[in-house]
């Protein structure tokens, strides 16, 4: 990430960064099961990779992860609730099972996987196997 | 509710707003869903991402304006390899009618949703007013 001067270079930098790899095809091999929700974003910290979803209002108790070989997969129930008798002015939320599973181009340490759930923000940390680290090959 | 339909995605929408910002970055709109009952009109909007410390709701003749910023530096050391969505601040502001007893807004954010709890005015009473 470049030296970050000012605060506002933060948030212009990242979105750009963002945005450049909206194209990439890094996931798109593999079967994807069935739901194309959550967007997902996926980043990479050293060797290690980390999933970034965004659930807002989704509960830990509705949310259901599963990670075998290479691919993860995120489900649960997204629910929006209103009062009985409550007449509704505006709905613009979206509420109803999700179901994503997406298959990693790389090989991940299952029992290493840790994942986190903050202010509607799911972050998954997967752990690189270790025979898939790349090797530095020292020039003779 | 029927919660048994799958969930569709949207693409976030992006603030445009009619002045120009002195600042760079982009600006997106929370989804929200406004209901009523008998004592309070409430707004529940969708900011993933906001903490408590970055949300700021304020209201100002009569136009309720909520601004909800992101910790980039949960993002820190991490470089995108595949992005579906971007990230950035929320802001939506709402006009409010007299209808609205504004001393007692409240709001609580909970897994990134906003709920504003906004209590109607009581009615004054009828009065009869007496004549010299």
């Amino acid at each position: 990430m470049p030296m970050i001067m000012d605060p506002f270079d933060a948030l212009s930098s990242l979105q750009q960064a963002l945005d450049a790899f909206r194209e990439s095809d890094w996931l798109t091999t593999g079967p994807s099961g069935g739901g194309a929700y959550p967007l997902l974003n996926v980043f990479r910290k050293g060797d290690d990779f980390v999933v970034v979803a965004e659930i807002p209002g989704v509960k830990k108790s509705d949310l259901e992860i599963e990670v075998k070989g290479n691919t993860i997969r995120l489900a649960g129930t997204k629910s929006v609730a209103y009062p009985e008798n409550a007449s509704l002015h505006r709905r613009e939320r979206l509420a109803g099972r999700f179901d994503r599973a997406v298959t990693l181009p790389v090989e991940i340490d299952a029992d290493g996987v840790k994942a986190e759930c903050r202010d509607g923000v799911l972050a998954l940390f997967l752990p690189r196997a270790e025979r898939d680290k790349p090797k530095s090959i020292p020039v003779a | 509710m029927t919660e048994t339909h799958e969930l569709a995605v949207r693409d976030k929408k992006e603030l445009v707003s009619k002045e120009e910002k002195t600042v760079p970055g982009r600006f997106y709109v929370p989804y929200a869903d406004i209901y009523e009952t008998d004592d309070a009109l409430t707004v529940a909007m969708e900011m993933a991402g906001v903490e408590k410390k970055d949300l700021s709701v304020a209201l100002e003749s009569d136009v309720l304006r909520v601004e909800g910023r992101i910790d980039f530096s949960r993002y820190e050391g991490m470089e995108p390899v595949y992005t579906e969505y971007n990230v950035g601040p929320y802001a939506r502001s709402f006009a409010l009618s007299s209808k609205i007893d504004q001393e007692k807004i409240s709001a609580q954010l909970e897994d990134g949703v906003l709920t504003l709890t906004l209590p109607k005015a009581k009615q004054a009473p009828p009065r009869r007013i007496a004549i010299d």
